[in-house]
C-alpha cells in the first residue's frame, strides 16, 4: 500500500514538472522567436517579384508589366525620320510620327488601352497577368501575360472592299523573368493577322517571335533592348531592332531610343519595318509617360 | 518520501511563477508613414497587418512588418518605395526589437491609459538604429492597445539612393496595436 502509493506521489511529481518545463518553453525570448518566425515566413509567403520591367512598354512593343489598379498613364511617343538624312534633314528631327494614348488599369491583372498615331490608325488592346514570377511557397520562375490588340485603318482608300478590310488584330504571349536587381528578360511569341492583304499570295497571319531585356545602370536609369524576329516574311521589310534608355522620375517614365521602326503599333513595327541599321537608317524616338490616380484604393484608417 | 513532496512542492511553484506571465499578441496591428516633402503629391503609406509581441512582465517587446504589405493612393509611388528605396526583395521586413522600459507603470488590472517609453533597436532597409519611442498603453476589459507616434529619420537607415527635398527625411510614423 505504502509502496504504491509512494509511486502515486512520483507520477504527480513527474507530471508537475514535465509542466513546469512546458511553461519554462513558454517563458520565450521574443527576439529569438522573431528571428526564427523570419525564417519560416521565407519559405510559408509568397514573394512575388515587383518592377520586372520599369513601363508597360519595352520600347515599340508590349512589356510584362502592368499599370495598376485605377491608375490612368497618359502616353505619347514620337518616332523621327532617319538619322541617316544628316544635317540637311537635322538628322530626321523635320518629320516625325506621333502616337498619343492612354492606358488603365481596369484592376492588378487586367489593362486596356487606347491611341491613335497620325495617318488616322486607331489602336487598341488588352493585357492580361496569367502567371507571375515568385519566391517563397509559390516558386515561379516567369511571369506571364497576354496581349491582344485591334488595329483599325480610317485612311481614304478607295481599293477596299469590305469595312473589315480596315482591321488587323494582334495577339502575343508574354514570358518575362527578372534574373536579379539588375538584368530582365523577355520572350514574346507573337501573331499578327490582317484581314486584307494585296494579293492572294501573300499570307494573313504573320508569326514573329520578340525578345528584349533591361538592364539596370542605376536605380532610375535602365538601358534597354527589344528585337522581333519575323517567321513569316515579305519582301521590303526587315527586323524590328531597337535600344533605348529608361529614365524614371517621380510620376513620369522617359523613354528615348534609336529603333529602325517609326510603327508604334503591333501590326506596323514587327511587320511593315523597313529601314535598315546597316545603312543607318534609323530613328530617334521617344515615349512619354505620365500616371494619373484616377481611383483611389481604400485608405487604412488609423 | 518528505523529499519527494519538496520536490513535487517546488516543481509546483516553478510552474506557478512561470504562468503568471502573459504574452500578448497581433497580427493585425496598423502602422502609418507620411514623408510628404515639397512635392505635390502626399507621399503617405500604410500597412495594417503589424505583427507585434510582448510580455507583461519585463516589457520585451517586438513589431515586424512586411515593406511589400505597405499600401500607397498611386502604384508608382509603391513600385518606387519598394525597388529604390526600400530594396524589399533584400530586405522583406522592418522590425523593432527591445523593451518598455517602465512596463512596472502599467497596471494590467485596471482599465486606463498609462505612458511607456520603449528602448530598443528598430531595423529598416537591413540597417539597425537604436531608438527611444515614447507610446501609451491602454488597458480595456483586461486587453491592452498600444498607440506609438514617432519620427523615423530616413536618412539613418535608406541607403543607396537620395532623399532630395521632395521626401520629408523624417516620416511621421504612427503605430496602432490592438493585444489579444
Amino acid at each position: 500500500m505504502k509502496i504504491v502509493f509512494k509511486k502515486q506521489v512520483l507520477a504527480l511529481c513527474l507530471v508537475l514538472i514535465v509542466t513546469c518545463k512546458m511553461a519554462i518553453a513558454q517563458d520565450v525570448d521574443l527576439f529569438k522567436s522573431l528571428d526564427e518566425q523570419d525564417k519560416k515566413d521565407k519559405q510559408n509567403q509568397t514573394d512575388y517579384t515587383t518592377a520586372i520591367f520599369k513601363t508597360t512598354r519595352l520600347i515599340n512593343g508590349q512589356s510584362i508589366e502592368n499599370v495598376g489598379a485605377g491608375i490612368l498613364d497618359v502616353k505619347i511617343s514620337h518616332r523621327f525620320g532617319t538619322i541617316n538624312q544628316g544635317a540637311y534633314g537635322l538628322w530626321g528631327l523635320d518629320a516625325a510620327s506621333m502616337r498619343m494614348g492612354v492606358d488603365y488599369g481596369i484592376n492588378s491583372k487586367l489593362m486596356v488601352g487606347v491611341g491613335r498615331t497620325n495617318g488616322g490608325l486607331f489602336d487598341g488592346f488588352a493585357k492580361y497577368k496569367l502567371l507571375r514570377q515568385s519566391t517563397g511557397k509559390v516558386n515561379m520562375p516567369v511571369s506571364v501575360s497576354i496581349s491582344g490588340s485591334g488595329i483599325w485603318r480610317t485612311q481614304k482608300d478607295n481599293t477596299l472592299n469590305n469595312y473589315t478590310d480596315r482591321f488587323n488584330y494582334s495577339g502575343q504571349v508574354l514570358i518575362a523573368r527578372k534574373f536579379n536587381d539588375f538584368i530582365s528578360l523577355q520572350l514574346a511569341p507573337t501573331i499578327v493577322h490582317y484581314n486584307s492583304v494585296p494579293t492572294s499570295s501573300t499570307p494573313n497571319d504573320y508569326y514573329s517571335l520578340g525578345m528584349g531585356g533591361r538592364l539596370r545602370i542605376t536605380k532610375r536609369v535602365n538601358l534597354t533592348t527589344e528585337y522581333y524576329y519575323r517567321f513569316t516574311k515579305v519582301a521590303g521589310y526587315v527586323n524590328s531592332f531597337s535600344v533605348g534608355v529608361d529614365i524614371e522620375t517621380g510620376g513620369h517614365v522617359f523613354q528615348f531610343h534609336f529603333t529602325n521602326s517609326t510603327g508604334m503599333n503591333d501590326r506596323t513595327f514587327i511587320n511593315e519595318t523597313s529601314d535598315k541599321w546597316s545603312t543607318a537608317g534609323v530613328h530617334f524616338g521617344f515615349n512619354i509617360a505620365r500616371v494619373f490616380v484616377i481611383k483611389k484604393p481604400k485608405e487604412i484608417k488609423i | 518520501m518528505k523529499k519527494v513532496i519538496l520536490i513535487a512542492g517546488f516543481s509546483a511553484m516553478f510552474s506557478l511563477g512561470a504562468m503568471s506571465q502573459k504574452v500578448y499578441a497581433t497580427k493585425t496591428g496598423q502602422v502609418s508613414f507620411d514623408a510628404t516633402g515639397t512635392c505635390a503629391e502626399a507621399i503617405k503609406g500604410s500597412n495594417n497587418q503589424v505583427d507585434s509581441k510582448f510580455v507583461d512582465k519585463n516589457g520585451q517587446i517586438i513589431f515586424s512588418v512586411l515593406i511589400k504589405g505597405f499600401k500607397f493612393a498611386n502604384a508608382l509611388m509603391e513600385d518606387h518605395f519598394n525597388e529604390n528605396y526600400m530594396e524589399s526583395t533584400k530586405f522583406p521586413k522592418a522590425d523593432f526589437k527591445g523593451f518598455i522600459t517602465n512596463i512596472a507603470a502599467v497596471n494590467f488590472a485596471k482599465d486606463g491609459t498609462y505612458e511607456v517609453s520603449a528602448k530598443g533597436t528598430l531595423t529598416i532597409d537591413g540597417k539597425g538604429k537604436e531608438m527611444t519611442v515614447p507610446g501609451t498603453v491602454t488597458i480595456e476589459n483586461g486587453k491592452p492597445t498600444i498607440k506609438a507616434s514617432f519620427n523615423i529619420p530616413l536618412n539613418d537607415f535608406i541607403h543607396g539612393s537620395y532623399i532630395g527635398t521632395q521626401i520629408n527625411a523624417n516620416a511621421k510614423t504612427t503605430v496602432v496595436c490592438k493585444y489579444e
